[in-house]
């Protein structure tokens, strides 16, 4: 499975010393998301240890759904983000997508069961209308997508809060179920966050746009003279990245039972997609990385919660443990990275050297 | 006064001559990049003029200064962060800490003022070494160390504050923000904060065109080539980060004065502060921008405020419109830069 994410990378050599010494654990290792399953066993580990000495229960049945139920939301957005941090762009405008399409459900919902599809439908076709605004606006108008999606969030922003005042609308008692029910031991809700994330993977794994994704992301030139249709790919990209939004905003209507105008804001999942994708060792800039990464980074978060609420923590704590764990660990990658490229490139040359000593005498530029 | 001399990080050696020339062409270059934000303040002011004809005093246009004073100075901090190549987004959650540690420390005491200001600048000092030293030396990107250090701020404030700040500005502290030097001529009052931003513009505007700012463009433009030239990209890069933190703890002192103390103060002032820069013809990625660009940014967003303030806009759309005027003059932006 981490071939998907590194297939895309450019391959100078897989001859020369390294090339021969490396085992599975070096392929994993030399994938983007390998150093994040790492980070996620020993995560895993702190946290079982930790509450375990605490008296809590940390692998109970009980608590792993608890922490599987309070990823989903993220884990969808984030499997979105995934898309269009891939192709080098980003979404800042999900949260309000949120908010808007938890409002719209319920409220065309209505609490009846008949306009389940309906509000269904509506929805997924604003998420739609949405994407393809922010892609259209990022490759036609070549607005950067910093912007471009700050923009179209502040606008979707300004219509919630001149309409709304606070929660509104009703979700449909049978939609409600996709929050609360079960089959056998596992959560609706977890089966379709991992129905999503295996879209997503699917996507990039084996579709023709998936290649062209990480072409794109890679570098946009050599892939549009490749002959991609960068505009296209982006543009779906951010049409797939607002639907998976929209989808979070159905899935927070049915679990809130009604619409609210913060629900997306107040748990800042703009920013927080973008720091979990980044946690799950895709690449900021495009190119690198991949869906299954952007899970194991949303789990990482999950445990973390799990475990600080459970050590009942102050929320200080929290969130400084958050940050600098986010910063440790991408620091750790960029490191990882840069190490094997030195490597790569020293096999490349035929020079075997360590590391340290084929290190250039100028720091690599980080092109930005 | 926009003009400056734009990506030149050293005039090529041997081209004397030419020189004068090529500059003036490069500020000519720069002020047509620019113009959109220039045009864009005097269309709005129009506007306003036709509304409110009261509102062209230089008593009106100073009080709108004074508005616009605390976005300004974060704008010229994000102007350093972003043509540096980065982003800071911590910004608006300093803010925030600077008033709410503010209240809390100086607790309606006078004589505290003094000590807490300092303390203030060096939180500011702190954050920006922290972002700046995890963006260079640890190579994380810009957008992520800033992200969490949002994240550690406002966690900070809510374990503070409990939600509900305590304490109160001092009288001192809050003239700051709120007060001015009186009976200045056609004015009633000279705001300090106004006094401030001029000052901070000034030494923005030297730092920008003097060596550093030479090398914050080269770095921005192509780091590896500063480094080549002997530039230290990682130097450059956590100054531009201090500044961008200290341009902030400045913002949150005169912003403590003009309201109460509430934990929401700095929300959204880092989209904010970008939006300006960006609006002022700062490229995000770096390598391009310019001071006082981004000074008009932030009077172009103030003076979009204030229009829709007078046609009684619900302030909500307030978002809405900034939304549409940042993506319109960005991709107007965009297309000229295609043109030329």
């Amino acid at each position: 499975m981490n071939r998907a994410v590194s297939r895309a990378e450019p391959r100078v050599s897989l001859g020369g010393p390294w090339g021969k010494v490396t085992g599975a654990f070096g392929a994993i290792a030399r994938t983007t998301s390998g150093p994040v399953y790492l980070v996620l066993l020993v995560v895993f580990l702190i946290c079982f240890a930790v509450v375990t000495i605490d008296g809590g229960e940390f692998l109970s049945v009980d608590n792993i759904r608890e922490m599987l139920v309070r990823s989903v939301a993220l884990g969808i957005v984030a499997a979105g983000q995934t898309l269009v941090i891939l192709g080098a762009s980003l979404d800042l405008s999900v949260a309000y997508v949120i908010s808007l399409t938890s409002l719209i459900g319920a409220e065309t919902m209505d609490g009846q069961n008949g306009q389940i599809v309906t509000g269904i439908a509506l929805v997924l076709l604003i998420g739609l209308a949405i994407g393809l605004v922010n892609g259209l606006v990022i490759t036609k108008l070549r607005v950067n997508p910093f912007i471009a999606t700050l923009g179209v969030a502040l606008i979707i922003r300004g219509y919630l809060e001149a309409n709304y005042a606070g929660p509104a609308g009703s979700s449909a008692p049978d939609f409600r179920k996709l929050g609360f029910e079960n089959i056998g031991p596992i959560p609706l809700s977890v089966i379709l966050l991992f129905a999503v994330v295996a879209a997503v993977w699917f996507l990039l794994r084996w579709s023709r746009f998936g290649n062209r994704l990480y072409a794109v992301g890679g570098d946009e030139q050599v892939a549009k003279l490749s002959g991609v249709r960068t505009h296209r790919v982006l543009i779906t990209a951010h049409v797939l990245c607002a639907l998976a939004a929209a989808i979070t905003g159905l899935f927070l209507a049915s679990r809130l039972g009604a619409g609210s105008p913060l629900v997306g804001q107040e748990a800042s999942y703009d920013l927080q997609s973008i720091a979990a994708v980044v946690l799950g060792g895709t690449y900021l800039l495009g190119g690198r990385g991949g869906v299954l990464g952007t899970l194991a980074g949303v789990l990482i978060l999950a445990m973390l919660d799990n475990t600080f609420d459970q050590l009942e923590v102050n929320s200080f704590a929290k969130d400084v443990a958050r940050g600098l764990i986010i910063i440790a660990a991408v620091a750790a990658y960029s490191v990882r990275w840069r190490r094997h490229r030195r490597r790569e490139a020293a096999a490349a040359e035929g020079v075997d050297e360590p590391p340290q000593g084929g290190a250039p005498v100028l720091q690599e530029g980080r092109a930005t | 006064m926009s003009a400056r001399p734009a990506p030149v990080p050293e005039p090529p050696a041997g081209a004397g001559e030419s020189r004068t020339e090529q500059i003036l062409g490069l500020a000519g270059a720069a002020f047509r990049a620019n113009a959109i934000v220039w045009l864009l303040l005097v269309a709005l002011w129009v506007a306003i003029g036709i509304k409110n004809p009261n509102s062209l005093t230089p008593e009106q246009i100073v009080l709108y200064l004074k508005r616009a004073a605390p976005l300004a100075i974060l704008a010229i901090g994000a102007y350093f962060v972003l043509v540096s190549g980065e982003f800071d987004l911590s910004v608006g959650s300093l803010v925030t800490v600077v008033v709410v540690v503010a209240a809390r420390l100086s607790d309606g005491d006078p004589a505290n003022t003094l000590p807490v200001l300092a303390l203030l600048f060096a939180i500011g000092l702190a954050v920006g070494l922290f972002n700046g030293f995890c963006t260079t030396i640890l190579r994380v990107p810009s957008f992520i160390v800033t992200l969490a250090m949002l994240l550690m701020l406002s966690g900070a404030v809510f374990l503070w504050t409990g939600g509900a700040p305590r304490g109160a500005l001092a009288d001192n502290f809050r003239s700051i923000g709120r007060e001015g030097i009186e009976g200045f001529p056609l004015l009633n009052q000279l705001p300090y904060s106004v006094i401030i931003l001029l000052a901070v513009g000034g030494i923005a505007i030297w730092l920008a065109r003097g060596g550093f700012g030479r090398r914050v463009l080269a770095v921005g433009d192509n780091d590896r080539a500063a480094a080549l030239s002997g530039i230290s990209v990682h130097r450059v890069r956590i100054a531009a980060f201090v500044l961008s933190g200290i341009s902030a703890v400045l913002a949150g002192i005169i912003l403590g004065g003009f309201a109460g103390v509430t934990a929401q103060v700095g929300i959204g002032l880092e989209f904010q502060a970008i939006t300006a820069a960006v609006l002022g013809g700062t490229v995000l990625g770096g390598g391009r921008g310019s001071v006082t660009g981004a000074i008009a940014g932030a009077l172009v967003l103030q003076a979009l405020f204030m229009l829709l303030n007078l046609y009684a806009v619900d302030r909500a759309l307030e978002q809405t419109f900034t939304g549409l005027i940042i993506i319109g003059a960005v991709s107007v932006a965009a297309f000229r830069a295609r043109g030329s």
